[in-house]
């Protein structure tokens, strides 16, 4: 459920892929255009040049290994949610993302790249996630943030995604949103317990808020100025809304939430501006959020770590699951020999 | 032996939303078997009652027209609009026909 503007590039530093001059086809190239131009949609069988292929390949692991990755931080709480309902929910809402990472690697896989091929570079910390999942959830508030602002800047980055230009991606994307609400409506009702509760409790809130907001709003990609490989996908149909325009549409939704709960948004700039009829907002980290991405937030190593020791672990698993299918089936082809 | 099958093989999933209607697809993963297919199936696309009947089939086993031949394919059926009811003019005496 997670993506942020997901195109960041796998390798720092490569160069990115916009507007591709293509050496294919020229007749396929432009039927393939006009296709995108009429807003039609593109299905695994059909032609497409090669960099929109790689981009969406690029752009679907990474959204499936955000939610993969995206099970730690939650999955950190389950066996100290408050109560048996709270760790009911928490262990519904992981389990829903595991769900959302094999829908999206499905996705990809119709594109011609392997299970095994994506595992391999979310593993060797080649391929990116979500950098908001590099980040520690220290209380329960946590929890209740992550549902409200996390999943929330998702949610307003994932709706477009329906109408993506790739089927596989856009119908696997209409499937996560379903569920998606949920996932914030439970989170944002964690926190109005919580605010009901000790002034210690609401400032565990107000203190998981500050932590996050301005990671979450970071969620969304670096400014349009600075995205090149926004146009082009735009162009291809893949992005519907720019990075600066989800962010902003994001911030003009929680500011009243925000209200309702009762907690402020760290951030002194955030003022209504009645002329241009949105919330005006103050400056993001960029270098702090390129620092996570690039491998040194506070928790990339522990999470890579942890997964790797679970696809590790569970190797004998998989290896003893296929030799059983492959006895029964050797079995029963010499029952029927 | 066979060392091609590293990974679980790809079966693609088909759920009957409620009884009286077809099973339709749903999308794919990778399992041992058929029974694990069927099991996985359960959890990663109905945990929300989404279906009453699952069925799952190698993706392997599946032969696609090929989208290059659509024109031939389908363009046969373009001009026989004397197919479709709204082709006949009936006049607004005879009622719903």
């Amino acid at each position: 459920m997670y993506t942020q503007s997901f195109n960041v590039q796998d390798t720092p530093g490569a160069k990115a892929v916009a507007s591709v001059q293509s050496k294919e086809d020229p007749a396929l190239q432009a039927a393939f255009d006009a296709r995108i131009d009429a807003d039609g949609r593109i299905e695994p069988q059909d032609w497409m040049p090669e960099a929109y292929r790689k981009t969406l390949v690029r752009q679907i692991s990474q959204h499936a290994h955000s939610e993969i990755v995206g099970m730690l931080p939650e999955g950190n709480w389950i066996s100290r949610a408050p109560s048996l309902k709270r760790k009911a929910i928490l262990i519904a809402k992981v389990q829903d993302e595991g769900g959302h990472g094999l829908y999206l690697y499905s996705a990809a896989e119709t594109l011609g790249t392997s299970r095994d091929q994506m595992l391999e570079g979310l593993h060797s910390g080649r391929a990116k996630y979500s950098s908001i999942f590099n980040y520690p959830t220290l209380t329960w508030a946590d929890v209740g943030v992550v549902g409200w602002l996390v999943d929330g800047a998702a949610i307003m980055n994932q709706v477009p995604l329906c109408r993506c230009s790739y089927g596989p991606y856009a119908r696997a994307m209409v499937r996560v949103c379903k569920e998606e609400s949920f996932h914030q409506r439970q989170g944002y009702e964690a926190l109005l317990v919580m605010m009901t509760g000790t002034a210690e409790q609401k400032a565990m809130v107000q203190d998981a808020v500050n932590r996050f907001w301005w990671k979450c709003l970071a969620m969304f990609g670096p400014p349009d100025a600075d995205s090149p490989n926004s146009l082009q996908g735009m162009r291809w149909g893949i992005k519907r809304i720019s990075n600066d325009d989800l962010r902003q549409k994001f911030i003009d939704a929680t500011v009243p939430q925000a209200k309702v709960l009762g907690v402020t948004l760290p951030d002194p700039d955030l003022k209504w501006n009645e002329e241009r009829q949105h919330f005006d907002y103050g400056q993001i980290d960029w270098d702090e959020f390129w620092a996570t991405v690039n491998g040194n937030g506070p928790c990339n190593k522990e999470r890579l770590a942890t997964r790797v020791k679970a696809y590790s672990e569970g190797a004998w698993v998989r290896d003893a699951a296929m030799a059983h299918a492959r006895k029964q089936q050797e079995r029963s082809m010499k029952e029927a020999a | 032996m066979t060392n091609e099958l590293k990974e679980w093989p790809l079966w693609e999933i088909f759920i009957r939303s409620k009884q009286g209607l077809e099973h339709k697809h749903c999308g794919s993963l990778h399992a041992a078997d058929a029974r694990q297919a069927l099991e996985m199936a359960r959890d990663v696309y109905t945990r929300r009652q989404e279906g009453v009947s699952i069925w799952v089939l190698p993706s392997s086993a599946i032969t696609a027209s090929n989208p290059d031949e659509k024109g031939e394919l389908f363009d046969p059926a373009a001009d026989k609009i004397y197919r479709h009811p709204t082709f006949y003019d009936i006049p607004d005496a005879v009622g719903h026909m």
